[in-house]
């Protein structure tokens, strides 16, 4: 698969997600099972894109400059920081500890 | 007659501040979601995509979870992850699914307006419309919000990855620290219930698990599952939480 195909491909499935919200009766939301996964489904999916994000470099699990920038970017939004304030601090700590040579 | 006036007067002068304010709120929001697109278009391209593909991701796909995720996983295992990254953008797009159930009877009739609303229908604009205290306010903070995080995450994508172009090595500008904070940050205000922190650890600690063991982007996947498993037993949730609650009393 080219890179390419994968994005049209990826694009067109996020696109036709958010059709089928219009296209489907309201009741079916309405059962709290399908409500909670979908929920929780975000949740799950986010958990593991920030551990694999952090720690994974392939198929390894490495501790390096990553892991001390993403612990900054918790105390930040434990302090109500935005998003932007939060990356930006996280990419700067990963930069500045790789610069003095602290962490790889 | 003289007070009825101005009682018409207050009744209007309160309809003007509510819309007054609906316009605060959804451009507030825009602009604010607007400007991570700046860190979306710059990890897009240190991700390996060009600047063409980022800007298909935010044109048509806009969603910014969604695009993250694409990237992420992409960034993590080349171009043999790209079915895992194609997975993990569509399971992200999975919440828009509901969010669009909430919008239908709001949006009304109308084909094009009704494919309009469902392109611009994200985490923000159905957040702004369902606070608004009248179906017309959340109709308007809708659209608003809506078609302004669209025109602006579209131009900050763009001015990203142009960005991003220049950068040169992403590491030596901590871009890749800073994807792990997005997704905590996307994370983070999801995280107010039991249930949901469970699920956040458990599908964190599952997908560091099977790293070493699974192709890159299929321990994402994997761990979906927990989701999937905590939500249909609904293992600490809100009835676990009364039950305990009632259990700590006695």
């Amino acid at each position: 698969m080219t890179l390419w195909n994968a994005v049209l491909l990826a694009a067109c499935i996020c696109v036709g997600l958010k059709a089928v919200g219009y296209l489907i009766p309201a009741r079916l939301l309405e059962a709290p099972r399908p409500a909670r996964i979908s929920d929780l489904l975000t949740v799950a999916l986010l958990g593991a894109l920030v551990a694999v994000q952090s720690l994974g470099a392939g198929q390894a699990i490495v501790v390096d400059a990553r892991v001390p920038a993403v612990l900054v970017a918790a105390g930040l939004l434990w302090m109500r920081q935005s998003f932007l304030v939060v990356v930006v601090a996280a990419a700067a700590v990963a930069a500045l500890l790789r610069l003095v040579g602290w962490a790889v | 007659m003289l007070v009825m006036r101005s009682a018409n007067r207050t009744k209007v002068d309160a309809a003007t501040r509510a819309v007054r304010e609906v316009w605060r709120e959804g451009l507030g929001v825009a602009i604010a979601a607007s400007a991570y697109g700046i860190s979306f278009g710059a990890l897009a391209v240190a991700s390996g995509l060009d600047i063409w593909q980022t800007c298909v991701l935010s044109l048509v796909m806009f969603t910014g979870g969604s695009q993250f995720a694409f990237i992420g996983v992409l960034g993590a295992g080349g171009l043999a992850a790209l079915p895992s990254a194609i997975a993990s953008a569509a399971l992200l797009g999975v919440r828009n699914v509901a969010y669009g159930m909430r919008m239908s009877s709001l949006i009304g009739d109308g084909f094009w307006r009704r494919t309009a609303a469902a392109q611009v229908t994200i985490d923000e604009s159905t957040a702004v419309a369902i606070s608004q205290e009248s179906p017309a306010l959340g109709r308007l903070g809708f659209w608003i919000t809506g078609l302004g995080v669209f025109i602006g995450w579209n131009l900050t994508t763009l001015a990203g990855a142009l960005l991003g172009d220049v950068l040169g090595d992403p590491k030596s500008w901590g871009l890749d620290a800073a994807a792990a904070a997005a997704f905590l940050a996307l994370l983070w205000p999801r995280l107010k219930q039991r249930q949901a922190i469970a699920v956040g650890v458990a599908a964190a600690v599952v997908a560091a698990a099977l790293t070493p063991v699974l192709m890159p982007g299929m321990p994402v996947l994997v761990a979906a599952v927990v989701a999937i498993v905590v939500g249909w037993f609904n293992w600490l949730g809100r009835d676990g939480d009364a039950a305990s609650v009632k259990e700590a009393a006695s």
